[in-house]
Formats: C-alpha cells, sequence, structure tokens
C-alpha cells in the first residue's frame, strides 16, 4: 500500500480550498442547499429520488453555476425529477421522445449553456430512439443520464423497451421480446462518453457525474433506477434484489475535485488516474486481474459482451474519448452565442440587398 | 411538314401569349426553359413561367408554361398559343392545350394519327434529333442540346431580341465558353430551321416586342428563393429541417445566403442550420431554439406539418416563439408531392390536439415571401408563439414578377424578455403572470445570470409562476388568457390587402397563390360590366378590418385552392353571422388556378 499525492492536487491544496470544503461552500461559494429543487411527487423509495441527490451532489461538488445550466426532459416518472433538483437553473419539461432535438436546438442557440438531459427508458428506447441515436451521431454536448427501470411507470407498468426478454410483469406476464442495451448501442455508434451505474451506488454515480460534467459531448448515463412500484418483484430484473445480486463493477471509481487532495492509497499499478483539464482527476481501480481501459472502444463493447453472456449487470465507466469533437464546433458557430447576436450582426447590408435584387432577372 | 391547312392569320398578339413546352423530366429542359422566361423578361415584357413536373427524377412527363401579357396578367392559362412538344409519350394529348389558331410544334418522332390531329390548330413536325445532330457529334451532348433547338425555334417565332437572348444564356450557364458556344449553336440551328420552314405569316402571329425600362423596377424570382432571404435579413440564427418538396429549397438557399452574408469577422457562422433526423425532430430542435431566445425557423410541407402537430401544441400552450414555413402541396397523405394546392390551411390553423390554435400568415407574391421573414419572427417572440407562414408549391417553385421592394430598416420586435438588470429592477417575476394585463407575459432566457430569473417550462398544467397545477380554476384562466393573448393578436398581423374602388355589395376574396389570378379575373369581370371589390388576406387571425370588408358586400366568392373550403371554414367560425355570404369557388386538380375558372363559376352559362 502506499500513499501518493499526485502534481495535480499540490496546487489545488490551498489553505483558500481547505477552507472553503470546510465552510460547505464550493468553489463558487454556493452551499449544496443551492443545487435542490422541489420537493419529489415521486413514490416513496423510486430509483429516481436517489439519481436525484446524486446529481445534486456532484454538481454542487463540482462547482457548476447553476445559472448556466439548463435541465431538460422528455415525459415520464423520471422526466419529472429536473423539478426536483436545481431551482436555479432553468428548466424544460419537453414532450415524449423529443428531449434530445429540443436540446440540441437549446445548446446549439447558447454553447454557453450545460444541458443536463435527464430521461427514461420508454422515452429514450422507444418513442425517442432515433432522435437519441442522431443526437449521438452529431455528438450533442449533454450530460444525458437515463433513469432506466424497464416499465413505463406513469401508465402503471407496461413492458419497456429495455426490459429483459422474459423478465416478469407485476400481473405474471412474461416480455417476449428482447431488450434493447442503450450502452452497447451508443457504443455502437461511438458516443465519445459510455457509463452506466445503479441508483443505489452513489459512490459510482456522484464520480461518473462529476466526469460527465467535464466532458465536452454526449455523455451517457445509462442508471438502472429499480421501480418500486412496478417492477420491484421476483422476476423483474430491475428490481433492487436482482440489480444487486447481478451487478458486477468494472471498475472502482474514486473523483477528486481540483481543491481536494489527491490521496491516493491503491497498489501500484492496480488503479489508473486520469487528469482532466481543469485540475479534477478521476481514479479508476481495477477489480479483477485486468484494469479496463477506458480510452479503448473494442474493449468496452467487449466488456459488455462478455457480461451479457454472463448474466451480469456491468457498471462503471466503459468508455471516454475526451479528444472527440463535437456539434458546436462542427458548425463553426460564432464564438458569441447565437441569441446574443445583435440586429446589427444579423442584418446584411443595404448594398447587398440592392445587388441581390438586382440579380433576379 | 405542315399537316394542316394554314389558318387564316388573326391579328398579330404582341406581348400577349402562352407559350407550353412539353419534355421528359431530367432531360435538362429547365435551364433552357429559364432562359426563355428570363429574355422575355430583361426584354422588359411582363412575364412569369410555371413548372408542372412530376414526382420523379428521370422519365416522366413534365410541363413548363410561360406567360406573358401587356397588363401583368401572367397566371396559369389553359390555353396555350405555341405548344412544343418533345415528349412522344404526351404529344397526343398535348394537342388539347393549344388555343383555336395556335401552333403546335412536335418531335417529328411523335408518330401521330392524321385523323387524331386537330384541324383548327396549325401542327408542325420538327426534327429535333436531325437538328441536334447538326449541332453537335457529341451523342451525349444531343439530348441536352434538343433543348435549346426549342429556344431558338421560339426565339424566331416571337422574334426576341438577339442580343437579350445571348447574354440571357451566358448568364444562366456561367464561365463555361465551351458551353456557352455549343448551346448558342443549338440555338441558331433551331432559330434557321424556322426562318426557312415556317411560312412569314406565322412569324408574325405572337410577337415580343421589347418595352424599354418595362421591369427595370421588378424581379423575376420564385418564392423559396426571396423567402430564404428575408429569414436572413429578418434576424434567423437557427433553421433545422428535414428534406421534403417543395419546401427543400427554402432550406438550401437559406445555407447558400448564410454562407455569404452571416460569417462572423472570425470568419464563423452567425447561423446554425441543421438537417434533422426526421419533421419530429426538425421542429424540435427549432422549438428549443427559439425557447432559448434564438429566431428560429423550420421549413416543411404537408406530411411533414403532420409530424410537427405535437410540438407545435406545447409552441402554443408553452408560449414558445417558432416559426414554420410551410410550402403547401397537394394532399392528403404522400399525394401529388410537385402540384400545387392551399389545402393545409384549416390543419394548420389549429394544428396539435387540444384547443391549438396559431398564428397564420399567407404571403401572395416573391417581396411578401421576403418581408413575411422578419414579420413572422416579429409576431413569434412579441406573442410568444407558433407562427405558420403558408405558402405553396406554386408561389414557392414558380417564376413570379415581383415590384423591387426596398431595404428593410424595421428594427426587430423581440418581445417581452428579462434582463438580470430588468429583474433587479422589478423585483419579481412570474412567467405567466399578466402584469400588462393583455394576455403577453414576459420571459427570461436562460443563462440569465440572476436568481429570479429561472422558471422551469412544461406542457403540462402549469400556475402564473410556471408551477404545475391540476387546479380547475388555474388552468381555465391560464386557457382564457390565451384567448385574451389571441384577441389582441388581431392588432398585431398583416392587414388583408383591399380593393374597394367600385360602389357594389359583391367581392371576391382570395389568399396566397390564388391572388396571382385577381387582377385578371376583375378585368374578365369588368369586361362583362361586373363590378366587384377584392379583399386578399394576408393572416389568420382576421383583422377587424376583414370584418369591415365582409359587412359592406352581400356576395363573397371565397376563391381557394382546396376541396372542403377550408378558408371559408375558418371566416364562417369568425363570423357566423355572415355565413350566407360566401360562395366558394374551389380548385383543386393540383394545377394552379386560372382566371377563367374563376369566372366561370361565377358566371357558369356565359362562359367568360
Amino acid at each position: 500500500m502506499i500513499k501518493q499525492k499526485s502534481e495535480a492536487s499540490i496546487e489545488s491544496t490551498s489553505s483558500e480550498s481547505t477552507q472553503i470544503i470546510k465552510s460547505n461552500l464550493n468553489k463558487i461559494n454556493l452551499s449544496q442547499s443551492d443545487y435542490v429543487g422541489g420537493k419529489s411527487t415521486l413514490c416513496t423509495g423510486c430509483g429516481h429520488d436517489s439519481v436525484t441527490q446524486q446529481i445534486i451532489k456532484a454538481y454542487f461538488q463540482s462547482g457548476v453555476n447553476p445559472f448556466q445550466v439548463v435541465k431538460i426532459s422528455g415525459i415520464g416518472c423520471s422526466s419529472k425529477t429536473p423539478a426536483y433538483l436545481m431551482n436555479q437553473a432553468h428548466g424544460f419539461n419537453t414532450i415524449h421522445g423529443r428531449m434530445a432535438p429540443i436540446a440540441t436546438g437549446v445548446k446549439v442557440a447558447n454553447h454557453h449553456l450545460q444541458i443536463l438531459g435527464i430521461s427514461g427508458d420508454g422515452d429514450t428506447a422507444s418513442i425517442g430512439l432515433g432522435s437519441f441515436i442522431h443526437m449521438i451521431r452529431r455528438n450533442l454536448p449533454i450530460i444525458y443520464i437515463v433513469e432506466n427501470n424497464g416499465v413505463y411507470g406513469l401508465t402503471k407498468g407496461q413492458f419497456s423497451a429495455t426490459a429483459d426478454a422474459e423478465s416478469i410483469k407485476k400481473g405474471g406476464e412474461r416480455n417476449l421480446f428482447t431488450a434493447i442495451d442503450l450502452c452497447s448501442l451508443a457504443l455502437e455508434l461511438g458516443c465519445s462518453f459510455v457509463a452506466r451505474s445503479f441508483s443505489g451506488d452513489s459512490k459510482q454515480l456522484v464520480p461518473l457525474i462529476d466526469a460527465a460534467i467535464r466532458h465536452n459531448g454526449t455523455a451517457l448515463i445509462d442508471v438502472i433506477s429499480p421501480c418500486i412500484t412496478f417492477a420491484n418483484h421476483e422476476g423483474s430484473t430491475k428490481s433492487y434484489d436482482a440489480v444487486k445480486s447481478h451487478n458486477h463493477h468494472l471498475q472502482e471509481l474514486g473523483f477528486v475535485q481540483p481543491q481536494e487532495p489527491l490521496l491516493v492509497d491503491y497498489e501500484e499499478g492496480s488503479y489508473q488516474t486520469v487528469k482532466l483539464v481543469d485540475g479534477s482527476v478521476l481514479i479508476l481501480k481495477k477489480i479483477e486481474s485486468h484494469l479496463h481501459d477506458i480510452t479503448d472502444l473494442q474493449a468496452a463493447k467487449n466488456a459488455l459482451n462478455n457480461s451479457k453472456q454472463k448474466n451480469e449487470i456491468l457498471t462503471g465507466l466503459f468508455y471516454w474519448n475526451q479528444n472527440c469533437t463535437h456539434l458546436i464546433d462542427r458548425l463553426h458557430l460564432s464564438s458569441t452565442p447565437l441569441v446574443q447576436l445583435t440586429e446589427k450582426e444579423l442584418r446584411p447590408k443595404e448594398e447587398d440587398f440592392h445587388q441581390t435584387l438586382s440579380q433576379w432577372k | 411538314m405542315i399537316s394542316s391547312e394554314p389558318v387564316r392569320m388573326k391579328e398579330n398578339r404582341v406581348n400577349d401569349f402562352t407559350v407550353q413546352i412539353a419534355t421528359i423530366n431530367g432531360s435538362g429542359s429547365q435551364s433552357a426553359n429559364q432562359i426563355l422566361v428570363r429574355t422575355l423578361f430583361r426584354m422588359g415584357i411582363p412575364v412569369g413561367g410555371k413548372n408542372l413536373f412530376p414526382s420523379n427524377i428521370q422519365g416522366l412527363p413534365t410541363w413548363f408554361t410561360i406567360r406573358a401579357h401587356p397588363e401583368g396578367f401572367v397566371g396559369r392559362k389553359n390555353e396555350q398559343d405555341i405548344v412544343i412538344t418533345l415528349n412522344p409519350s404526351t404529344a397526343l394529348s398535348d394537342q388539347k392545350f393549344v388555343s383555336s389558331n395556335g401552333l403546335f410544334l412536335y418531335n417529328s418522332e411523335c408518330a401521330l394519327p392524321s385523323h387524331k390531329m386537330r384541324s383548327d390548330i396549325i401542327s408542325i413536325s420538327i426534327p429535333f434529333r436531325q437538328l441536334s445532330q447538326e449541332a453537335t457529334e457529341s451523342v451525349k451532348a444531343r439530348k441536352l442540346l434538343q433543348n435549346m433547338i426549342y429556344v431558338g425555334l421560339i426565339a424566331q417565332i416571337l422574334q426576341l431580341k438577339w442580343e437579350v437572348l445571348e447574354q440571357t444564356v451566358r448568364d444562366q450557364l456561367g464561365n463555361k465558353a465551351e458551353l456557352i458556344q455549343s448551346n448558342l449553336k443549338a440555338i441558331t440551328i433551331g432559330l434557321n430551321w424556322a426562318k426557312q420552314n415556317l411560312p412569314s405569316e406565322f412569324l408574325n402571329k405572337f410577337t415580343a416586342k421589347e418595352v424599354p425600362e418595362g421591369n427595370d423596377q421588378y424581379v423575376l424570382i420564385d418564392g423559396n428563393t426571396t423567402a430564404a432571404l428575408g429569414l436572413i435579413y429578418g434576424g434567423c440564427t437557427f433553421a433545422s429541417w428535414y428534406p421534403i418538396t417543395p419546401s427543400s429549397s427554402v432550406m438550401e438557399n437559406l445555407a447558400g445566403f448564410s454562407q455569404k452574408w452571416r460569417k462572423d469577422k472570425a470568419g464563423h457562422s452567425t447561423l446554425a442550420i441543421i438537417q434533422a433526423e426526421d419533421e419530429l425532430a426538425a421542429v424540435a430542435m427549432a422549438l428549443g431554439a427559439g425557447w432559448t431566445g434564438a429566431r428560429a425557423v423550420t421549413a416543411t410541407s404537408g406530411p411533414g406539418l403532420s409530424l410537427m402537430a405535437e410540438t407545435a401544441g406545447l409552441a402554443y400552450y408553452a408560449e414558445i416563439p417558432l416559426v414554420i414555413w410551410e410550402v403547401q402541396r397537394a394532399g392528403p397523405s404522400t399525394g401529388l408531392p410537385t402540384r400545387t394546392q392551399q389545402s393545409d390551411v384549416l390543419f394548420a390553423a389549429k394544428l396539435s390536439h387540444g384547443d391549438s390554435k396559431h398564428i397564420l400568415l399567407f404571403p401572395s407574391n416573391p417581396e411578401e415571401h421576403f418581408s413575411f421573414g422578419q414579420v413572422a419572427f416579429d409576431l413569434a417572440e412579441t406573442l410568444q408563439t407558433l407562427v405558420i407562414v403558408m405558402s405553396d408549391l406554386d408561389l414557392g417553385m414558380n417564376f413570379h414578377r415581383s415590384k423591387k421592394w426596398p431595404y428593410p430598416t424595421q428594427p426587430y420586435a423581440r418581445g417581452k424578455v428579462l434582463s438580470a438588470d430588468e429583474l433587479t429592477l422589478r423585483g419579481k417575476f412570474e412567467r405567466y403572470s399578466d402584469v400588462d394585463n393583455d394576455g403577453r407575459t414576459y420571459r427570461t432566457l436562460p443563462g440569465t445570470e440572476h436568481p429570479l430569473a429561472a422558471y422551469f417550462t412544461r406542457g403540462t398544467g402549469h400556475d402564473e409562476q410556471s408551477r404545475y397545477s391540476e387546479d380547475p380554476e388555474v388552468y381555465r384562466t391560464n386557457l382564457d388568457r390565451l384567448n385574451k393573448k389571441w384577441e389582441n393578436a388581431k392588432k398585431w398581423v398583416p392587414q388583408p390587402q383591399i380593393s374597394q374602388t367600385h360602389d357594389t355589395d359583391s367581392a371576391i376574396l382570395c389568399y396566397g397563390s390564388t391572388d396571382i389570378i385577381i387582377n385578371e379575373v376583375l378585368n374578365l369581370l369588368a369586361q362583362q360590366n361586373l363590378k366587384m371589390n377584392s379583399i386578399c388576406l394576408k393572416s389568420y387571425p382576421f383583422p377587424r378590418s376583414v370584418e369591415e370588408f365582409i359587412s359592406q358586400h352581400q356576395t363573397i366568392y371565397v376563391v381557394e385552392q382546396n376541396r372542403d373550403a377550408q378558408m371559408k371554414t375558418l371566416l364562417t367560425e369568425e363570423y357566423p353571422q355572415y355565413t350566407t355570404r360566401f360562395k366558394s369557388i374551389l380548385c383543386y386538380d393540383g394545377w394552379p388556378i386560372t382566371a377563367h375558372f374563376v369566372t366561370q363559376n361565377i358566371f357558369p352559362k356565359k362562359g367568360i
């Protein structure tokens, strides 16, 4: 066992930042209570409420300015949750399956905004699947959290497209069709950040959201989030018990904020640190003999395939391409957000106008 | 060569004729047709051109019609004075278009049995293949150059001014010297053939006579092009779309103009254009951008509009600025994708479920396609709602002569948007609170650095603070406020164009592309001593002036290009007291309406 301090941590362990942590304020002097939202109206014990808490924690820890965040969702239980966090951020509960394109419009109109998208398995894997795929193709900068429970909760328990084949509905009916695995699909499309976690696993989920906040591109986090009312029975493969007994971690995750000291007590060779531009560090610790390389797309696909064959629910950070080109880059947009452009910059000159008309003959 | 007895020549018709050219789609006739219509325009003659094309890339029949008229009546006419048919598959039926005493020039490869030839027209067989062989040795080029041969024939028949024709060919074909030479050669071959083979009196039948400065104050252009330019000048910063005929060229032109005029000092774009995966996404992207504060548009046609319905309801209910530029085609279903209609009016007006209704704008010429770009954005932001611009294929894709319009100087109307400073001054912000008592509420844009700025937009029931609410009173009050805003919108929307010069109790009501033939209709009626006033609607809801006009007339002929009298339905809904005054005249075969169609419906027996 060794104790190590990284270079990154040396700069950030000033007395000032240590004080900030002590006084329960983050780097922009906000407390965690500045990141909370309205009261949840979901069922008591809903996995989604846990996810909400992890999001609040991660955004607070990372010191994200809520004024610059847009919370966006589609329709479903999961899509209600943006109302339960970050009240100081603009929010938009849109329509079923259209979160991705509406978020695309928001981000392109003002690329300074950070988009937090929260969707569900019905919203993403069924009615919004086409838009989900094309969002990944474009590499829209967004944190896209799927609160995945395999059922349509608001319409009382129908199977969704992520429900496993042969899993059993509350009334006893078996699911006839194979599940769409959103992480496998995203990897196939070359999504630049792909992770899976479990709503009850704050130790894993918070670092994942922390890392996703630093990503410039589509960051998909597929969170298995059991439905306490319609899918927590025996035979459901997304119940608390089923997830707990089949959950297999790809790696152990730790995230160190810029102002925190980096104290690593793992055995040499058993961990990997990813230093990020803002000085934060993602720590990935191997679990079995092999340390998964998160920059290796093929390895990510293999890991997911292997886990499926073993009937495991693999969680962790599968893939991260930090050097990707995203939608805003590709559109070659003005550095001034489009919404801030004035009439003077938008309306062409009078001589150009007359010249154009004179050509129409 | 002349298959019927030469008919005695009547008076020479100067700048008053119709020409129809029948070709096969994909044979490259578009540039030949444009050269003809542009040459006439540059000679100062009032002229218009319509492409009656199939939903096909290659092989199906296509027609191009040109109409010149000294008084500017350039709407479509059924009777064609000169018909040229290159297409053997339509040659026989193309005869039916020829006006009595008109000219029918057909490809000699069309086998036309003599007993099926009309005797009241002059039919002439033209050896297109042989002439194109003279024009070029390239087998590949021959087919294309056949089109220039007919340009030459028409140039000789109409006596087009050579210098103007030559310059038009050069402008049309760009800087390709070799191409210009071979095309001019083919035109000359056609011209000489006509000179040597057509009887001389034939050449004086229809004449294009130059009108000095006749079109100096006009442009010849299609609506989709001026729409794109209008969106640029109107401050568009975001456009998302999915390709669909006949609206695609709005976005393609927008992209072209954007390359030219929408680069900042660093060379980066001030207009984002995204081709979406479908119309569901196209309209959703524009809605997201509009919510964020961009001037956002999507363009589409009927089937695409169907897919946009759900988002339209969200824009209405959550009060988000959004513009849909709709270029109507013939429906229902896939219908006739390349033919024109005004059959989406009712659907667009109430697009989406629930009590949704939307501002509609009806441009009726290229100038309005330009100016309604900014008008649509101004209204969408002023009223925080969806505005649908209702163009159609005839307006959008055909060539129209339009008076040049001035450079726009009207400032953009951005509506009620509160900045961080204004929030500090007010000390309070509620997204849907009617503080000005006009139904129009204030919004803040995402990214506004102020603790009061944020609100949560939702398509679910919401109170004044945009919190979720199922309270019956809250819900009803909100819907009533939306109606109050709707009533107020009548003050903001464009006024109708009214011509009320006669002391008469009858009038014609039109909108959009039916306006093209209205002056001709009024003229034809005047010839029968029937004087009528006219009104051309520009918007829905209808401003007060519409009711005033209707109240002053006992009979109002509502001219529309749809089967179900859709505008009349909206009018009778708005003015139930005047229901019996409206008489429908409905054209819905997919081809642009003619003036005679209208007059025949007003006077079924007179046949004028």
